[in-house]
């Protein structure tokens, strides 16, 4: 009996209010000590200042509709974006005819998800890139099938950024694996060549490549050739992708061990079957950290093209901003793209987090 | 990096010495249009609006060479360029002309291989001033401090301006265009000096646009014309006269809206202009009433300038230069005859 009071006492007496909840957290970690109680208050007082003026102007003095009077109003100027997103976000693509670009969009979105499960990885997923691949460009380029033809040069906005991106992306990484094992090689030519590329191209900046491919090349065409501003622009982007991925492969593969290389011909493997069977899945495996981040500063940078006149989603929105009406607004338009680069880039990177996982075997 | 420019600049002039003259005007119709470099975000010059569709001055004036090609002023493709980009566009031969604000010079007119035609724009620097500071001319701004950017033409101009007139100014130096408006907005400098028609940009911004005005002195010249490739005297000519064209019609006095009256006019220079006396067309190789239909779909050079610059759009631009010699500007026609 006595035992059982003493146990119900137990069970009564809680720690004080103050050590435990909400109460407990804040004064173990914010105010233990004098100094974090100066930290806290010094922190909090910033954060009071800058975040509540911030919403404030973001979202309470704000104007969203179109056509409002921005001038008038002392806070974000959000009308910027309901008045102009479809020039930010499809440059001069014939606005009466939109929903083929988007349905296009919604179409890559939906097969990049699908392909994030590597469940879901089998031809038949093949066939259906391939395949959505060929009826984008329809959409997007029109001509058959009834559909009103649009010029490339009319693609823009994010159109152009994803284009210059996936594309960009897709195609540099299959030529850097292929770089980089040129760079391996014992044949002295390619070897010599793929060294010869790789530093040529990591030795000049992505502004360079792009100004020759636009200012220079086209002097050297043959009269009457003239090749598409958006396909030079997209090839030096790959060009430039290509070298780095080289390097980030290049490093998987001298951190591999060389008795997999001796196993491998050990069970009488050709070169080929070596890298497909042995190498290149484990050496790759290595680099997903480093080729992410390869990748995601590539998709950044193909905002660069701004500099020679290509109408992505940045070169778009800053010339709605060069309209008088719009001027002075450009910190709730540059927040809109900003908005959409990190949406991608962080895809990007989570992405490879649950790849490294998944693929992790402890190695 | 020196020796890579050298190659550049031998490579460039390589190139470009391997075209061979074949006529623009046929390659345009051959292809049906006509590839035309413009600007992309200058505001009342060259850029597209919210729903996609060109305007501007130079836009307009190359909508007229459609017309004078095509007979419709549709027939063309934009190429937007940057400052940098432009000049080989037109050179490598991707575009056929370029309508992008460019200043002509005498090293750009010869040196890089262009031809200049009719300036479709007479620009210039200028001031702006708030009106509370009573000044009415550039003379009286003695001491002034100057908002003005730095490392562009503008600022040696400034400088020399001053000083020619044995004034003293303190300038206050602002990297970035929008930057700069604000600081003369919030009164960091008594005047701020740029190109005439950016000015009157800035001005359509300031909280109170009729508190600032700009001050007639122009202290630059900046010509800025329509440019072709070098050596193909046909293409230039259809170029230069259908700016013409638009001049010499405000200065008839013909308008879109007047254009089938003046049809029926007996004034003979009228009747030779728009084509009703037969002549123009055939010696410069296209319809004999292209004139007639680049006032008819495009307008006189009045109705272009008050549509994309004039003093009701956000520009507010007078006149000035740009008005026809008759009423003190520079706008002169040679006769269609």
């Amino acid at each position: 009996m006595e035992l059982n009071a003493n146990n119900e006492n137990e069970v009564l007496v809680k720690p004080p209010i103050s050590s435990v909840g909400v109460i407990g957290w804040i004064k173990g970690n914010l105010f233990s000590s004098p100094f974090n109680t100066i930290l806290t208050i010094i922190i909090v007082s910033i954060l009071w200042f800058s975040i509540l003026p911030f919403l404030n102007w973001a979202l309470i003095d704000s104007s969203w509709l179109p056509d409002a009077n921005c001038r008038e109003s002392g806070g974000a100027c959000w009308s910027i974006i309901s008045s102009n997103y479809k020039i930010i976000l499809f440059g001069f693509y014939p606005q009466d005819i939109l929903w083929r670009p988007i349905t296009a969009i919604v179409m890559l979105v939906s097969l990049l998800c699908i392909s994030r499960n590597r469940n879901y990885w089998n031809a038949f997923l093949g066939y259906s890139w391939l395949i959505s691949l060929i009826i984008m460009g329809i959409l997007l380029k029109g001509g058959i099938l009834g559909l009103e033809p649009v010029d490339i040069e009319r693609w823009g906005g994010i159109i152009l950024t994803l284009l210059l991106s996936v594309f960009g992306l897709t195609a540099a990484y299959p030529l850097g694996i292929i770089l980089a094992l040129g760079r391996q090689s014992e044949m002295p030519v390619i070897k010599t060549f793929c060294i010869f590329y790789i530093e040529l191209i990591r030795g000049v900046p992505l502004i360079s490549l792009l100004f020759m491919s636009s200012v220079v090349f086209p002097l050297f065409l043959p009269e009457g050739v003239s090749i598409n501003a958006i396909l030079r622009a997209q090839v030096a982007i790959i060009m430039f992708t290509a070298a780095y991925v080289a390097e980030v492969v290049r490093g998987g593969l001298q951190g591999m061990n060389k008795g997999q290389f001796e196993a491998a011909d050990s069970i009488g493997l050709n070169y080929f079957q070596t890298m497909r069977l042995i190498i290149l899945p484990q050496a790759l495996k290595i680099v997903i950290p480093p080729s992410v981040s390869v990748l995601i500063s590539a998709f950044k940078d193909t905002s660069l093209v701004v500099i020679i006149g290509l109408y992505d989603l940045l070169k778009t929105t800053q010339t709605t901003l060069s309209e008088p009406k719009w001027m002075g607004f450009s910190a709730e338009a540059y927040i809109f793209i900003a908005l959409i680069y990190f949406v991608c880039c962080f895809f990007m990177s989570n992405y490879s987090r649950k790849l490294e996982k998944e693929l992790d075997t402890g190695l | 990096m020196k020796l890579l420019k050298v190659l550049a600049v031998c490579l460039t002039v390589l190139a470009m010495s391997t075209f061979a003259m074949a006529g623009t005007l046929e390659d345009v119709r051959a292809k049906g249009y006509i590839q035309a470099g413009v600007n992309g975000s200058l505001f009342g010059f060259g850029k597209a609006d919210e729903k996609g569709v060109w305007k501007g001055l130079d836009v307009d004036s190359a909508r007229a060479l459609s017309v004078a090609v095509f007979g419709s002023p549709d027939k063309l493709k934009f190429t937007p360029l940057t400052a940098k980009t432009r000049f080989t566009a037109l050179q490598s031969g991707e575009i056929d002309v370029l309508f992008r604000n460019c200043t002509q010079t005498l090293s750009r007119d010869t040196a890089l291989g262009l031809d200049f035609c009719q300036v479709n724009y007479y620009d210039g620097q200028g001031f702006l001033i708030p009106r509370k500071l009573g000044v009415k001319s550039a003379k009286e701004l003695d001491g002034a401090t100057v908002c003005v950017l730095p490392g562009t033409t503008t600022e040696m101009n400034v400088a020399d301006y001053f000083r020619a007139n044995g004034m003293k100014m303190n300038p206050v130096v602002i990297e970035d265009t929008s930057e700069l408006a604000k600081a003369f907005f919030a009164g960091r400098c008594d005047c701020l000096t740029s190109d005439a028609s950016q000015l009157a940009g800035t001005r359509a911004v300031a909280p109170n646009p009729a508190d600032y005005m700009i001050l007639p002195e122009i202290i630059s010249k900046e010509p800025l014309a329509p440019a072709v490739r070098h050596g193909d005297n046909q293409w230039k000519d259809i170029v230069n006269y259908s700016v013409l064209a638009m001049i010499n019609a405000e200065e008839l006095g013909i308008t879109s809206k007047n254009v089938d009256e003046m049809l029926k006019s007996s004034d003979p220079k009228i009747k030779r202009f728009l084509g009703v006396t037969k002549g123009n067309g055939k010696a410069i190789g296209l319809d004999e009433n292209f004139a007639y239909n680049i006032i008819k779909m495009v307008g006189n050079y009045g109705e272009i300038f008050e549509r994309n610059v004039g003093v009701n759009t956000q520009l507010g631009i007078e006149r000035g230069l740009n008005a026809l010699w008759t009423d003190g500007g520079l706008m002169y026609s040679p006769p269609f005859k």
